[in-house]
């Protein structure tokens, strides 16, 4: 199935003087890999912020799946199948591996306004939270506590916490951060796994991580898109050697 | 703490008042109401304060709410605690849902003020309730009737009843901790973007626990307006709030039996100073019986300053080594 | 309402408003730089009056012994930052709630300790009488002076806030820690500084309402929480805020006490009309503070960005 999954038409944000969303339209297709990248300030956590649905646009459109979702609440985009992870990680740091990817796969299996059976009984949730604590690497980790894990192991929750809200459309801010070498290999091939079944927008610095995944790049400067297209296309567009990348891709 | 000390301390507060009794002190069983009821009051302020996280300023406003309730049905000739106390519960849940609907769009401070403002309103409306007394308060003729052939007018049936309640709220509570919707509130606390951006709408589940923290507080306001025989709007005022937060947090906050352990700390600490000599603190200071309120002070300060977890996190702390 | 009746309200509003922006300076100062609920604010304004009795009962003047329970109080309060409330900044606003609560149950005992339940503190005599402000309006002198000294303290607070290194320091302090951290200030030296002059604004305040409410000891609890309204309605760490918020709060309150019953009597029958007036009157503020947060969740002059 082919198509545009999500797209922003003309999408604006100030803050106060500053223009931090500059006339942002972009599309994601169903099954495709969208990078976003640009120079630190350049405002892709507060697009990211916009489609995920925690902070307003002051104009523009925001379409899943076709459907505006411009005034919907993020709860609602997260159950349409729209999630998004945090370049800072953001888990639940007293709960167990587990008990964090159940509270995931909890939102979306019927109402949480149950007073009476213990959660800790409910073998069905506990039991899709391992296979998605295996899916990203801490299968040997599933009791431990979050905030006693290793950093990439906590950003590999913080990715594992968005994927099990069964999304159409990850929106990854920045995986990669703080990773070793060794780490980002992993995510990277846990990012193409997902593929099959998810559409990413990914955010990210690593710019071999980038040209690996990418399908399409967009390049984000000042808030304003300069530039979309295939890494091909991308590595050779002037404007955005100037604007941007320049020595990061030659070397 | 474990099951065995639990059932331990239920098997002594069922015996208290029998013992009280035949040594002739059931001035003690009264006292050991008010600890009771406090003790629930406090569990249900805990059950936003500790393990929701919200800092409700304003906890006295459904407690009280629930004590003129329940007076104003004696007053009024409506006397069945059956038709009373669900009425005191259900005034002061939709009390907490409409109050909780305006403060929990606000974060942090201003949560704590608006919550603190809205309770001061209420404190106000009951002193301008002429016809129930207002700031001279409203005394009861007769305690609340349960049928049964339970007469509540007796200060043994009315702790047992009491016990009963604290306990079944107690189980309630810890349930509801154990279940989704506790798990939810808790994982709110702990981190509330996450919540939204993983597919909870957090307003809705923190608005339910503080509307059923209000009418758990508002079965608490019932009971201490039928133990008194007497409500005035003294049980509103802001500073009973604070006695709230103070047992929570000295009890130990998100602990099940903190608001209990911290109610009776302080409830019995307040009654130790001012009714019973303490020989060598008489020596030190002859009057200070009449500033036994000091000695609460100082002992609640420590608390924050050097035992942030309260009581009970005192005990889980040395029990989990 | 005649004329001459507004005025007089207006007047005591305003005097009431200044009163308690002497508080909320102070307050909002310590909570907008720190990040610090002090629920004990009002007990610096308890033993600013109980001092300044205490010395105007000694000295014999009025003056004199205002004017020295002034330092007094800032000593007191300097004290307390230094013992006690310096340990809690770092604290979450829970603890710092209850720990400057447990401070208001420990002062209070510890006032009544030394001073008893009250003190008496009565207006000089050349102002106990009435002016002639115009004809046909004789107005309290001594409010008359409360005002004066609320409007020369408002505008040396605004001097020193906005002309002085130090009130530099303090607002760059409030809408932005970090930066008066990497300024180099001596942020605790600093913080030491603005806990002894709120308690001076405090004491201000506590001696001149002393004569016209009373000195007594649990004096600061129901007008700290004014003072809280306040700061919340102008937004919190703002002295704008705190000056508009004081003044809003001072008229609404006076004037809905002095006016709503009558208003109420217009359109309700008498009973209920008298019944519910004071009630309504008192919990105008609140429902402001609602409204203001309601709409403005952030107060009416937000100090950070």
């Amino acid at each position: 199935m082919t198509g545009p999954l999500l797209e922003i038409e003309g999408l604006q944000k100030h803050f106060g003087g500053v223009v931090a969303t500059d006339q942002v339209s972009l599309g994601v297709m169903r099954g495709e890999i969208h990078a976003l990248i640009g120079p630190n300030g350049a405002g892709k956590t507060t697009l990211i912020a916009q489609i995920s649905g925690s902070l307003a646009p002051d104009a523009g459109r925001i379409l899943f799946g076709g459907a505006d979702i411009t005034r919907q609440p993020q709860h609602t985009r997260v159950a349409g199948g729209l999630a998004r992870s945090y370049q800072i990680t953001s888990i639940f740091k007293r709960f167990s591996v587990t008990q964090n990817l159940a509270l995931a796969v909890q939102a979306r299996s019927g109402t949480s306004f149950r007073f009476w059976q213990p959660v800790a009984r409910e073998t069905a949730l506990e039991d899709e939270a391992r296979a998605i604590a295996a899916q990203v690497g801490l299968g040997e980790r599933v009791d431990a506590i979050a905030g006693s894990l290793a950093h990439a192991e906590q950003r590999s929750l913080e990715v594992g916490l968005a994927l099990a809200t069964n999304p159409k459309l990850l929106l990854l801010d920045e995986p990669m951060a703080g990773m070793g070498p060794d780490e980002s290999q992993r995510m990277i091939g846990l990012i193409q796994a997902l593929r099959e079944k998810v559409s990413v927008l990914l955010v990210e610095h690593d710019m071999d991580a980038v040209f690996r995944l990418a399908d399409r790049i967009s390049v984000l400067v000042n808030g304003a898109i300069i530039a979309t297209g295939t890494p091909d296309e991308i590595r050779v567009n002037p404007e955005v050697k100037r604007a941007y990348l320049g020595d990061e891709v030659s070397a | 703490m474990n099951r065995a000390l639990v059932f331990g301390v239920l098997v002594l507060a069922v015996a208290f008042p029998l013992a009280m009794r035949s040594l002739d002190q059931v001035y003690y069983v009264t006292m050991a109401s008010r600890f009771l009821i406090y003790a629930l009051a406090a569990t249900s302020l805990n059950l936003v304060l500790g393990y929701g996280g919200m800092i409700s300023f304003g906890h006295a406003a459904f407690v009280g709410a629930g004590a003129y309730t329940a007076s104003v049905m004696i007053v009024e000739g409506l006397p069945s605690a059956w038709l009373a106390w669900p009425l005191a519960m259900a005034v002061s849940g939709l009390l907490a849902l409409a109050i909780g609907a305006i403060s929990l769009r606000t974060r942090g401070v201003y949560f704590i003020m608006i919550t603190l403002a809205f309770a001061q309103m209420i404190y106000y409306l009951t002193i301008s309730m002429k016809a129930y007394g207002g700031d001279e308060g409203l005394t009861l003729t007769q305690r609340a009737t349960v049928g049964f052939g339970l007469d509540l007018k007796d200060d043994i049936t009315f702790y047992y009843v009491v016990l009963a309640i604290l306990v079944a709220a107690v189980y309630l509570i810890s349930r509801l901790v154990d279940a989704r919707f506790g798990r939810v509130i808790q994982a709110i606390r702990e981190n509330e973007t996450r919540m939204e951006a993983i597919g909870y709408p957090a307003f809705r589940y923190k608005l339910a626990a503080f509307a059923l923290a209000g009418a758990l507080g508002g079965l608490a306001g019932a009971l201490l307006a039928n133990q008194n025989s007497y409500v005035n709007p003294g049980i509103l005022h802001w500073t009973e709030s604070g006695k709230l937060m103070i047992m929570v947090i000295l009890g130990g906050v998100g602990q099940l039996y903190g608001g209990i352990i911290g109610a009776i700390g302080l409830l019995g600490l307040e009654e130790l100073l001012a009714n019973h000599k303490i020989g060598w603190l008489a020596a030190i200071y002859p009057n200070y019986q009449q500033h036994s309120l000091l000695a609460v002070g100082l002992a609640l300060l420590a608390v924050v300053l050097y035992a942030p977890q309260g009581i009970a996190g005192l005990f889980s702390r040395r029990g989990r080594k | 309402m005649s004329f001459t009746l507004i005025l007089e309200q207006s007047l005591n509003g305003l005097q009431f408003g200044l009163m308690l922006f002497l508080l909320a300076a102070g307050l909002t100062l310590v909570f907008g730089i720190m990040d610090m609920i002090n629920l004990a604010h009002g007990s610096l304004y308890m033993i600013g009056a109980f001092l300044a009795a205490t010395l105007v009962q000694a000295t014999g003047s009025f003056t004199l012994g205002v004017l020295l329970a002034i330092p007094a109080a800032a000593v007191v309060g300097m004290a307390l930052e230094i013992t006690i409330l310096r340990t809690l900044y770092a604290r979450d606003h829970l603890s710092q709630v209850l720990a400057t609560f447990a401070l208001i149950l420990i002062i209070n005992e510890v006032v009544r300790m030394i001073w008893g339940s009250d003190m008496p503190l009565s207006a000089p005599e050349a102002l106990s009488g009435p002016v002639q402000l115009v004809p046909g309006m004789p107005y309290s002198a001594y409010r008359l002076l409360i005002i004066g000294v609320g409007l020369a303290v408002a505008v040396l607070l605004y001097f020193v806030v906005t002309k002085t290194r130090i009130g530099m320091l303090v607002r760059a302090g409030a809408s932005n820690r970090e930066m008066a951290l990497a300024m180099g200030v001596n942020i605790k030296r600093l913080f030491t500084l603005v806990f002894g002059f709120g308690a001076a604004l405090c004491a201000i305040a506590g001696a001149m309402l002393g004569p016209i409410f009373a000195v007594q000891v649990g004096m600061g609890e129901n007008i700290l929480i004014l003072a809280f309204v306040v700061i919340v309605i102008g937004g919190i760490g703002s002295i704008r805020g705190a000056l508009v918020g004081s003044i809003l709060v001072g008229m609404v309150d006076t004037m809905g006490r002095a006016f709503m019953p009558a208003l109420l009597r217009e359109v309700l029958t008498p009973a209920f009309a008298s019944a519910a007036g004071p009630a309504i009157a008192s919990i105008l503020i609140y429902v402001l503070m609602a409204g203001v947060l309601f709409w403005r969740p952030q107060g009416l002059f937000p100090a950070r960005g």
